[in-house]
Formats: C-alpha cells, structure tokens, sequence
C-alpha cells in the first residue's frame, strides 16, 4: 500500500495546515459576500405605500410593519392616502408613476380602477405589491386575504352552527362595488350550493357601515326569529350587525360569523364579549412583515420589475371564544407603532 | 280641480299612506307592532338629523357640517374614554367642542355673512378632518369598559319602546317647544320668511342665526351619541357617506321649503317616515341595493312632480332663494 501513502500524507498535512490556519481566519472576520449588495439595493430606495384610506385598523397596521421592517436600512417610505376617494387614488398613482420610487404598494378601490396604471407602473421600473385587493393586473407580488376563502370557511361554520335548526340564514355584505364583498359572497354560494337545505332569508348590502347592518339585521330578526345564523363580511360593520342580535335577545342563539385584520379592539375583545361567534383574521401584522419580505426580496434580486409574478395568500386565523384570549391570536396596533 | 290644493306635506302623507296600506296587504310580517318599532328605531337617529337640519332651513339655511357634529364629538367621548378619562369629563368636553363649533358656524354666517352652504360645507370638513387627524386613532371609535351603561341611550327599551325611538321623541317635543312655544323660535320664522323685514322690525337676527348653529350642532352631537350608543362604537367615516343627503331628503319630502318660514316638526316625522317604510319594507322583501335605490328614487321623484303638478311655481308663490 506503499504508492498510497503520499496522497495520504498530503491530505492529512493539508488538514494540519488548515487546522493552523482556521483559527487566525476567525481572527480576521469573514466577510459574508452578500449582505453589502443588499445593503446598497436598499439605502436610498422609496417605497410608495397607497391604502384606500389610512386611519383603520388594517392600513394603519400595514403601515406601521412596513416602516418599522424597512426604515432600519435607510429606505424611504412615503404615503399617499386616497382617503376613500378613488379618483384621488388614481392621481396619486399616477404621480408616482413620474416620481419614480422603487416599488410600489397598492390597496385597490376595485378590480379595474388602478390595473392598466399598475401595468404601466411596472413597465416603467418599478416594482408593484398589491395588498389584500387585488386588481385585474397581475403584478410583481399580491399579497393578502383570500376572500373566497374567507366566504367558504365562514358559510361552513355558519351552516355547521345550524344543523338541526332552522337552516335560515342571512348575509349581511359590505358594497356591492368592491370586490372583496364581491369574492366573499362567491365563498359563501360555494358553500351554500353543497348545502340545499340550508335557506337564505335575506342577502344584503350595508356599505361597511355600522348603522346600516343593524337596521337590515333588526329587520330581519322580526321577521324570522327563528335565524340560527349571519355570515356577516367585516368586522367593523358587523358590530352593528351584533348589536341587532343582542338587543333581539339572540346572543347565542344566532351565530353570527365574520371576517376583520384580527385587531384586539376589533376582534378578540369582541369575540370574548359574545359579540361575534367567529371571526376570520387575516393578521394584519404578518401580512405587513410578509410585504416586507418581498420588499427586501424583489429589491435585492435586481429582477425586471414585472418579469416575475406571484401570490402570498394569508393563512388565515379563525378567532373563537377558544383562542380569543391567547396574546397571539390578535394584535395591538399601539404595539405594532412602538 | 281649483280648490284642490295639496300641500308638499299632505302629498308626502298621502304616499306614506299609501306605501303603508300596500305593505300591510301584501307584505306579511308588516303590520306587526314589533316590525313598527324596528321600524321607527331605524330611522330614529335620521329623525333626530332632521330635526336639527329642520331648525337652520326654516331660518333659511343650512347645515352641511351636521354630520360632522354628529362623528366628531360623540367620537371623542368614545376615544376619552379609551385613552381613561372619566365618562362625564369627555361628555363635557365634547358638548363644548360642539357649543364651539356651533359659534363658528354661526359667526361665519351670521356676521361674516358666508352663504351657509358654504360656511357649513368647510367647517364640516374642517372639523371631520380634526377628528382624523388630531383626536382618533382608528376611524371606529370601539367601545370601552369605561362607558358600560352609557349604551342604554341606544339600546334596550323604556317601558316597552326602544330607547332610540323615545329619545327621537323627546327631541320632537323639545324642537317642537322651542319652534312654537319660544320668542326665539317665532323670531326664527321671521328670518326664515323675510330676515331683511325681520331685521327692520328690531329682531336681533345675528344672534339668532348664531342660537340656531349652536342647537343645530348640539342636537347633530346628541343624534351621534344615540348612534354610537346603539352600534357600540363610533364609525366617524360615516361623515363620508351621504347621510347627509338623506337628511336634506327627510327635511324637503316632508315639507320645509328650502327657502325658509316654513314647516315643523310633524313635517320632519312624515319625511321620516316615508323613508322608513320604504327602507324597511323593502328589506323583507329582500329587494337587492340597486333594485332599492331605483324604487328610492321613482318614488322621490314622483313625489316631486306630483308636487309641481298641483302647485305650479308662479311669481306669486315662488321665493327668493327657493331652489
């Protein structure tokens, strides 16, 4: 075995060698080559935030992840509100458009309004996020709720909480212009089209307010007391929707599902108090950090702004009485500002 | 057809009727006292907006902020009492944030002479925008532990008749009282009909008009915290929708001429009711957003021109600034 032992002995003088070595090579540091290239694809580079309106729990909430993810590594986040208003929406993505930041991310009115801009966002450089509403333009990321999703799993505890009573049941849905009550209410005829016996006494729309859903609630809780369950499409509205049950005397009795971003004032406190039997979160906080990521991602990659496309739907939260007092199931957005 | 003169209010009355009748034939589950009561307490806090909008037309004007008065000081009784103050402390302060900005309104149009539409279209943003700004963190104002008990003003009922309905009532009986029993209500008449004549005759119309913003505001303020009171929370982006249409509907179908003089309170609880049979009548039978805005408005409109109809605008009955 003679003619083996050289290479033998190189390797094990090479594992000396390196064994020496190693240590002074910790001494010095190594540079991890990628972190500088990240560093300079962020420092300097705007990110344009366009919510439909700030001064709710959701955009408020993406708001604060977002800043408090990216601001460390010197970018820049700026704000346009729309503040309802689609046609200020509109302009103010159009403005960006000739500013120029390096990406984009949208909260669509609806399905058309902003799609040929956002296309035109991205063939000019910058990079587009869609948030939560999609538009009919598919960009670079979307990401938020699933809302047929939300319309499915919703319908099914709705249904499940009626078997062996009425099988009456209402549906209260946010405007009949966004898309979000639009895909939500396909969910739910998924669901009812599975369950023929189960009986829809009344589907209406109360514009995401308050007042409106206990009006149309109270209407119908006259008319059929015996109601076994709401599938209602936001939380916000739906404590007018609650309300109505509450003062029918129903609390229990009804089961009334609906859907929100999770924040505790909103959410948990409200499913504790009895207000709502279930709702649907679709944690605001992890959707701001998985914005943030793609953020970093995209920037980093030096891809060509539209050349890659795709999703990050949220895993969405079912808060119940059950985990409604966990300090993880909601969120506070006075936390998420610190 | 000479002797038959229907007034905007008789007409109104006549559709109500008529829409009743039909609903009570057809529309089981209609003429129930429960359904009466849901009713009436859904348009309850649009009754009490009609009251305070009915108060400046009649002193010809009128009050776009309304709705901001209703958001914004309920709302920042609701945010107070969040942040921990005590109930009454944040009751105070936003009946003299209201008292406040009643003055304003009034000194614009009173003494700055600012045409009310739009001295009231810029204070109203003004305020709204204040609220979002400066005073809520949220647009809902949730509800907090802090003001349990303060929701019987909305909720439950007195002797059998929800709250919201008996505190529509007593705003009518107050309204009602300061209208026709008060100097100042008969003095608001007299501006509404001629404020020059008004003013020759030595009625001290400046301070009128500036009384007539402050309560205006205060009842907007009381109506918001029936509201807030009734929904558990405070949505202040309802200054954004078009309330404050409906209200300017109630205070016209039911008869307060824009142009001022004229009209009551039993004017604003007709127009209230018109609204509220259609509304309610409409949502048992399940008729779809579109389909109850298309009805909402063949009936307005048929209201209006049968109004024309019958009493046609001539030189002899039409006013100055009637629109």
């Amino acid at each position: 075995m003679k003619h083996f032992s050289s290479p033998t002995k190189a390797i094990v003088a090479a594992l000396g060698l390196a064994a020496m070595t190693a240590p002074a090579l910790a001494q010095q540091g190594l540079d991890e080559p990628f972190q500088k290239p990240f560093k300079e694809a962020l420092a300097g580079k705007t990110v344009a935030y366009v919510p439909v309106a700030m001064n709710f729990d959701l955009t408020e909430g993406w708001y604060a992840g977002l800043k408090k993810e990216l601001e460390p590594f010197g970018v820049k986040f700026v704000i346009r509100d729309a503040n309802w208003n689609t046609n200020a929406g509109a302009q103010a993505v159009t403005s960006l458009i000739s500013e120029k930041p390096a990406v984009m991310v949208v909260h669509n009115p609806d399905v058309q309004t902003y799609a040929k801009l956002l296309q035109r966002a991205e063939n000019e450089g910058i990079y587009v996020i869609q948030i939560n509403m999609g538009s009919a333009y598919r960009s670079s990321a979307f990401v938020g709720a699933n809302w047929v999703e939300i319309g499915e799993r919703q319908t099914e505890a709705v249904v499940k909480a009626c078997e062996g009573k009425s099988n009456k049941i209402a549906i209260v849905q946010g405007a009949l212009s966004a898309a979000a009550s639009a895909y939500t209410l396909k969910g739910v005829e998924n669901v009812l089209a599975k369950h023929p016996e189960v009986k829809v006494v009344s589907s209406q729309a109360a514009d995401w307010d308050a007042a409106k859903a206990k009006a149309i609630t109270q209407t119908v809780l006259k008319q059929n007391p015996d109601l076994c369950g709401i599938v209602g499409f936001w939380d916000g509205m739906d404590i007018g929707t609650a309300a109505a049950v509450k003062e029918a005397g129903l609390t229990g009795k009804v089961f009334l599902a609906t859907s929100g971003g999770g924040e505790r004032k909103g959410a948990c406190e409200l499913v504790k108090s009895g207000a709502f039997d279930l709702n649907m979160s679709y944690d605001v906080p992890t959707q701001a950090a998985q914005m943030a990521g793609t953020i970093k991602w995209l920037l980093s990659s030096g891809a060509k702004p539209g050349s890659i496309k795709g999703s990050e739907y949220t895993t969405l939260i079912p808060i119940t009485k059950e985990n409604a007092d966990s300090q993880t199931a909601c969120w506070n957005l006075s936390d998420l500002k610190k | 057809m000479k002797h038959f003169r229907f007034s905007q209010q008789e007409i109104v009355f006549v559709v109500f009727a008529g829409l009743f009748l039909v609903f009570s034939i057809f529309l089981r589950g209609f003429l129930t006292t429960d359904n009466m009561l849901t009713l009436l307490q859904n348009v309850a806090v649009l009754g009490i907006l009609g009251l305070a909008m009915a108060i400046v037309v009649i002193g010809r004007g009128i009050d776009i902020s309304l709705i901001a008065a209703l958001a914004v000081p309920p709302g920042l009784v609701l945010q107070m009492v969040q942040n921990g103050h005590s109930l009454p402390a944040s009751l105070l302060t936003a009946v003299l944030l209201t008292i406040a900005f009643g003055l304003v309104n009034g000194w614009l149009i009173a003494y700055a002479e600012v045409p009310s539409l739009f001295a009231t279209l810029a204070t109203g943003l003004l305020l709204a925008g204040l609220g979002q700004t400066a005073l809520f963190q949220l647009d809902v104002v949730q509800w907090s532990p802090g003001m349990d008990g303060f929701e019987k003003l909305g909720q439950g009922t007195i002797l059998g008749i929800p709250t919201s309905i008996v505190m529509f009532a007593i705003a009518c009986v107050v309204v009602a009282f300061l209208l026709r029993q008060t100097r100042w209500g008969a003095y608001i008449y007299a501006i509404g009909d001629n404020p020059f004549a008004a003013r020759v005759t030595g009625i001290p119309s400046r301070p009128i008009i500036v009384l007539q913003y402050v309560i205006t505001a205060l009842i907007g303020c009381f109506a918001g915290l029936v509201l807030a009171a009734s929904v558990n929370s405070m949505p202040t982006r309802i200054f954004n929708s078009t309330l404050i249409y409906d209200v300017i509907l109630v205070v016209v179908l039911g008869g307060i001429g824009l142009s001022g003089g004229r009209g009551g309170v039993l004017n604003v609880v007709i127009g209230t009711l018109v609204i509220g049979t259609m509304l309610n009548g409409m949502t048992i039978m399940d008729i779809s957003y579109a389909g109850q805005n298309l009805i909402k408005g063949v009936v307005l409109l048929l209201a209006v021109i049968t109004d024309s109809f019958l009493n046609p605008r001539n030189e002899e009955t039409a006013q100055q600034g009637d629109i």
